[in-house]
C-alpha cells in the first residue's frame, strides 16, 4: 500500500482521538497530493507552492474558477510564439489547405505544412498541461476533448484541431454543458470529422453532387457518445429524425466566408435543409431551419439520460474505474438541479466522501498522457524539444490527437496496463531520470520534421558533458506521501544515475 | 526452441537448479512446453467494413440499383469485380488473395453477424470480442478464455496481440502479451539493460497487476526479441520495403514460423467507417482493402506449409446499409461477411444462407440480414481446427443468448 493511502487511513482512524498535530499534518499531506494528482497533472514545484499558500480547500476553490488565476510568463510567452495557433479556421483554410491537384511536390509540401499546424496545436496542448497554473481547467480539457473527440489525421481537422480545443472546448469546460454542446456542434472540426457538413435533405434545392441525401454519422454519435449514452432510450427512427434536423448544418465554403465575414468556419445552408416536421424522442420539431437544431440540443442537454451518462464518466475519470453508483446518482441529481452546471457538479464531486476516501487515493492507473505529462512536470524541465514526448505517447498507444474513433481515449487501467506499456514507461523514466532525454535542447533539424519519430541519441561531441541525472532527493521530496517505503528503499539501493529513474518508473508513479 | 528462449531458460534453470522457474508471482513448468501445431489468428476490422462491397452479390439484380455511385461493376467489365462463383465477386483491390481463393484456402461466410441489433460501433465490437452479444458486463474476451481451455501451462507468449494496448478480446485472467511489429520491433529498450532491470526488479517482483504485467513483458521480450531481430536483419538485407499492414503481416508470419509457442495472435485495423465518399473500385474503401489483402497474402506466403495448421479469421462489428447514403457512402448496418483462411477450411466457397437484397429480406428494410451468428464460425474453428470439445467451446462461447453451434461444412473432414 502506498504510504499516502496508509497515512490517510491511519489518520482518519486516529486523528479524532489523538488529535496530534503530526497526524493531522500527515493527513493534510496525503490530501494535498491526492488533489494534485487528480485535479492537476501531478505535482510540480509551482503547483505545490500554490497549494501550500492557499490551503487545500482554497486551492480547489480557486481551481474551479480558472479565470481568476494568472498564467505564468513561462507559458504565455511560449503560446504566443505558436503562430498558427493564433489563426481562425477560415484563415487557416485559406493559408494551408493543400491544392486539390497540381504539382505533386507542391501538394506534398502543403501536406507537410498541415502537419506542422497540427504539431503546433499539440505543442500548445502539452505546454498548457505542463505549465498552466489553471491545472484543473487543463484536466477538464483532457476529459471533454476525449468526450467530444475528433481526429487530427482526418483531412482538414489537421488544421482545425487546435482551434477546436481552444474555442469549442476550453472556454466551456466548467461552464454550462448546453454551451459546451453548442460550441462543439458549431465547430467546423466536429462537423467535418463526423461528416455532417455533407448531410443533406434529399430533393432539396441544394442537393447535388456528393451531397444528395442524409448522413447519419453525427446524429448517432451526438446521442450515443455526446449526450444520452448508448442506453439513453433512442431508436433508429430518432437517429434518422435527428439527421434530418441536422441537414444543412455545416461548414462555410471558403469563397462565401469573406463575403459574409465569417471567421469561425460555421455555416447553415438552408438550401440543403429538410423543412418537414420531425418526431424526435417523442417531441415534435416543426420545420423551421437552424432553430430546430437549437431545440434538439435543448432536448438532449436537458435529458436525465445525459445527466447520468456524463456523471458516470466524471466519476470514472476522477474517482474510480468502477465508480460508486451512489456517487453517480448524487452527481446526476446535482446535474439535473443545476441544469447542467459543470462547475456545480465538480464541486460536489471533489467534496464527496467517495472522492476523498483512502480507497480512492492512488487507485487510478495513469493514462499514457497523464504519465508522460506528470513525469515531465516533476522533472521541472523547460521543454523545447517535444519529440520525445510525442513519441512516447505514440508508442504507448495514445498519440496526441490521434484517436481515430469518436469515443476518445479511455482512462481505465484495463485500457492501458499491459506488458509492453510497462516496459516502455520504465524505459521512458530511465531516459528522463538519467538525463538522456534532451527535452530542453532544440531537436536536430531534419528534412522531415515528423513530430512522432523517436529521436536518435545525439552524436557524441568532444565538449559534451556527461548526462546529468535528475535530482532524486528533490523528486522524492516533491512526491512526498505518494512514494511508498518500498520505492524509497529501491531508490536508496539504486546506482546514482538511476535513482531518479526509479522514482519515475516506480509503481507509485504509475498510479494517481 | 528458439535460441534466446533456450538460453534464458538454461540460465534460469542453472541458477535455480529446478525445472520450475519462478519469477516473482509467475511460474510455469518447463517440461510441459510442447510446440504448437494448430494456431488461430484473428484480424478485426474496426469501424464496420462494407461487406457488400468486399464480397459483392453482383448476380443479384437488386445490388446495382441500391448503389448507383459506389456499386462495383460485374466481372469482365472495366475495374470490375473478381468473380468468385458466378453470383458473388471480390472487390478488385483484393486481387492479392484471389490465388488463395482459387487454391481453396479461403472461404467467406456471408450475411454473418451478431444476433444483437446494435448499430453502435463500440457495443458491437465489445460483443464480438466478449462473444456475449447483448451482455455488456462480461469481464473477459473470448480469446483470453480460449487460452484458459488450451493445455496448460500458459506462458505470456501463448497469445499475442499486435499494437500498443491489449485489446478487449484478449483481456482477462490468462497472461497474454502485446508487441509492436513496427520497424523498431525487437530493438532492446533501456529496461532490458541488466543494471536497469536490476534497479526495478524489487519493485515489480510481486503478484499484483503491475508486477504481473512487468514480468510477462520481460518474459515475452526474452523469448521474442531475438526472433524479431533476426527477422528484421533478414528483411533489411532484402529489397522488401513494404509499409503498413503487409509489412506487419510478413513480420508476424516470420515470428510465428520461428516461434512454436505462439498459438493465438490478434491484429486490428481501423478506418472502415465510410460514411462519405466511400469510392467504388478505387477510393477510400479500396485504399484500405488493398493493404489488407496484400497483408493476408503475405501472412499466408510467410507461413508456407504452416498455413495448414493456421486458421485466420477476419471479422468486423457489423455491416453497412445496403443502400448508399446521400454522400456516396454507407451508414451503420447489420449483416456482414466474415473471412476464413487456411487450415482445413472448405475454401473456394461462400458459406451461409444468402437472404438476398429484396426490401422485405433486408433487416429493418435497410441492412443485409444476419443468417449466420458470428459465434458459429468461431465455434467451427474451435471444434474442427483446434479440436476442442463441447464443454470447452461453451466456456469460450457461452450459449447466452443461445446459438446453433458450429457452422457445418466450413471445414473439411
Amino acid at each position: 500500500m502506498p504510504m499516502l493511502r496508509r497515512k490517510l487511513l491511519m489518520t482518519l482512524v486516529l486523528v479524532v482521538t489523538a488529535c496530534g498535530s503530526g497526524w493531522a499534518q500527515a493527513a493534510e499531506d496525503g490530501l494535498d497530493m491526492h488533489m494534485l494528482n487528480r485535479l492537476a497533472f501531478g505535482p510540480s514545484a509551482d503547483s505545490v507552492a500554490m497549494l501550500q499558500q492557499l490551503g487545500v480547500e482554497g486551492w480547489v476553490n480557486q481551481q474551479l474558477h480558472p479565470e481568476t488565476i494568472a498564467e505564468p510568463r513561462r507559458l504565455t510567452d511560449r503560446l504566443a510564439g505558436l503562430e498558427t495557433q493564433q489563426l481562425d479556421p477560415v484563415t487557416l483554410l485559406e493559408r494551408y489547405r493543400p491544392p486539390k491537384d497540381g504539382d505533386p511536390d507542391a501538394r506534398k509540401a502543403a501536406r507537410k505544412q498541415m502537419r506542422m499546424v497540427t504539431r503546433e496545436a499539440g505543442q500548445a496542448h502539452l505546454l498548457r498541461a505542463l505549465y498552466s497554473s489553471r491545472q484543473l481547467q487543463e484536466v477538464m480539457v483532457d476529459f471533454w476533448f476525449n468526450h467530444f473527440n475528433i481526429f487530427a489525421a482526418k483531412g482538414l481537422d489537421a488544421l482545425w484541431i487546435g482551434d477546436y480545443e481552444d474555442k469549442a472546448i476550453r472556454p466551456h469546460v466548467m461552464g454550462r454543458f448546453r454551451d459546451l454542446l453548442e460550441a462543439t456542434a458549431r465547430h467546423p472540426a466536429m462537423l467535418f470529422y463526423l461528416d455532417n457538413w455533407q448531410n443533406t435533405a434529399p430533393g432539396s434545392p441544394g442537393a447535388k453532387g456528393k451531397e444528395t441525401g442524409l448522413n447519419e454519422n453525427y446524429a448517432r454519435e451526438l446521442m450515443e457518445l455526446h449526450t444520452l449514452g448508448v442506453d439513453g432510450g433512442y431508436t433508429q427512427d430518432d437517429v434518422i429524425a435527428l439527421a434530418r434536423v441536422l441537414t444543412g448544418w455545416g461548414i462555410v465554403r471558403p469563397r462565401q466566408a469573406r463575403a459574409i465575414g465569417s471567421q469561425d468556419g460555421f455555416a447553415f445552408d438552408e438550401n440543403r435543409h429538410d423543412y418537414g416536421d420531425k418526431i424526435f424522442l417523442g417531441h415534435t420539431i416543426h420545420g423551421q431551419g437552424a432553430a430546430e437544431i437549437e431545440q434538439a440540443l435543448d432536448i438532449l442537454a436537458a435529458s436525465p439520460a445525459t445527466a447520468h451518462h456524463i456523471s458516470f464518466e466524471l466519476a470514472q475519470y476522477f474517482v474510480a474505474d468502477q465508480p460508486p453508483p451512489a456517487l453517480v446518482e448524487r452527481l446526476t441529481r446535482r446535474w439535473m438541479d443545476s441544469k447542467g452546471d459543470i462547475r456545480a457538479v465538480l464541486k460536489d464531486l471533489f467534496a464527496s466522501p467517495e472522492f476523498r476516501s483512502p480507497a480512492t487515493v492512488a487507485a487510478k492507473f495513469k493514462t499514457p498522457f497523464q504519465y508522460v505529462v506528470s513525469a515531465t512536470r516533476a522533472a521541472d524541465v523547460d521543454v523545447v524539444n517535444f519529440r520525445p514526448l510525442f513519441g512516447a505517447m505514440k508508442r504507448l498507444g495514445q498519440p496526441l490527437y490521434g484517436c481515430l474513433t469518436p469515443d476518445g481515449y479511455k482512462n481505465t487501467r484495463d485500457a492501458w496496463l499491459n506488458p509492453d506499456a510497462l516496459a516502455l514507461r520504465i524505459s521512458f523514466a530511465t531516459a528522463l531520470g538519467s538525463g538522456h532525454m534532451p527535452l530542453d535542447r532544440p531537436p536536430p533539424q531534419t528534412d522531415d520534421e515528423e513530430a512522432d519519430q523517436p529521436v536518435p541519441p545525439p552524436p557524441p561531441e568532444p565538449m559534451r558533458q556527461r548526462p546529468v541525472p535528475l535530482d532524486a532527493d528533490r523528486l522524492a521530496a516533491l512526491l512526498g506521501a505518494a512514494l511508498s517505503d518500498k520505492t524509497r528503499d529501491a531508490v536508496n539501493t539504486a546506482p546514482p544515475q538511476l535513482k531518479a529513474a526509479v522514482v519515475l518508473g516506480s509503481p507509485d508513479f504509475m498510479a494517481h | 526452441m528458439p535460441m534466446a528462449r533456450r538460453r534464458f531458460l538454461e540460465l534460469a534453470g542453472a541458477a535455480l537448479g529446478a525445472t520450475v522457474l519462478p519469477l516473482g508471482g509467475r511460474s510455469w513448468a518447463l517440461a510441459a512446453e510442447a510446440p504448437v501445431t494448430r494456431r488461430l489468428v484473428v484480424v478485426m476490422l474496426r469501424g464496420a467494413v462494407d461487406g457488400l462491397n468486399v464480397v459483392a452479390p453482383y448476380g443479384d439484380p437488386l445490388y446495382a440499383p441500391l448503389r448507383p455511385n459506389i456499386g462495383l461493376a460485374a466481372p469482365g467489365s472495366a475495374e470490375g469485380l473478381l468473380d468468385l462463383d458466378g453470383h458473388f465477386g471480390l472487390h478488385p483491390a483484393l486481387a492479392a488473395v484471389m490465388p488463395l481463393w482459387q487454391s481453396r484456402r479461403l472461404a467467406f461466410v456471408h450475411a454473418c453477424g451478431s444476433p444483437d441489433p446494435s448499430r453502435s460501433h463500440f457495443d458491437a465490437q465489445d460483443y464480438m470480442e466478449s462473444a456475449t452479444p447483448g451482455v455488456r458486463t462480461t469481464a473477459d474476451g473470448w480469446m483470453n478464455r480460449l487460452v484458459g481451455v488450451l493445455p496448460a501451462p500458459h506462458a505470456p507468449t501463448q497469445a499475442i496481440s499486435l499494437g500498443a494496448t491489449r485489446p478487449r478480446i484478449l483481456g482477462g485472467a490468462q497472461p497474454t502479451s502485446n508487441l509492436s511489429l513496427g520497424p523498431n520491433a525487437g530493438k532492446p529498450m533501456p529496461v532490458d539493460r541488466p543494471a536497469v532491470a536490476s534497479a526495478f526488479a524489487g519493485l515489480y517482483g510481486g503478484s499484483d497487476a503491475l508486477s504481473r504485467a512487468y514480468q510477462d513483458g520481460q518474459m515475452a521480450r526474452q523469448e521474442l526479441s531475438a526472433d524479431m531481430q533476426a527477422e528484421q536483419a533478414a528483411a533489411d538485407n532484402g529489397a522488401v520495403n513494404a509499409k503498413g499492414f503487409p509489412a506487419i503481416a510478413a513480420r508476424l508470419a516470420n515470428l510465428l514460423s520461428r516461434d512454436d509457442h505462439i498459438q493465438l495472435a490478434f491484429a486490428d485495423l481501423g478506418g472502415w467507417d465510410t460514411h462519405v465518399n466511400q469510392g467504388a473500385a478505387k477510393g477510400q474503401l479500396a485504399a484500405h482493402l488493398q493493404p489488407l489483402g496484400e497483408g493476408l497474402a503475405a501472412l499466408a506466403q510467410g507461413l508456407g506449409p504452416q498455413l495448414d495448421g493456421t486458421v485466420v479469421l477476419v471479422m468486423s462489428e457489423f455491416g453497412r446499409t445496403a443502400r448508399e447514403n446521400g454522400n456516396k457512402g454507407t451508414d451503420h448496418g447489420h449483416g456482414n461477411v466474415m473471412w476464413v483462411l487456411g487450415g482445413q477450411v472448405a475454401g473456394g466457397r461462400i458459406h451461409g444462407a444468402w437472404p438476398g437484397l429484396a426490401p422485405d429480406a433486408l433487416y429493418q428494410g435497410r441492412d443485409l440480414a444476419v443468417t449466420t451468428d458470428f459465434r458459429r464460425v468461431i465455434a467451427a474453428a474451435l471444434k474442427h481446427h483446434l479440436g476442442l470439445g463441447d464443454r470447452q467451446i461453451a466456456t469460450v462461447l457461452p450459449p447466452s443468448p443461445p446459438f446453433d453451434g458450429a457452422l457445418p461444412g466450413l471445414f473439411l473432414g
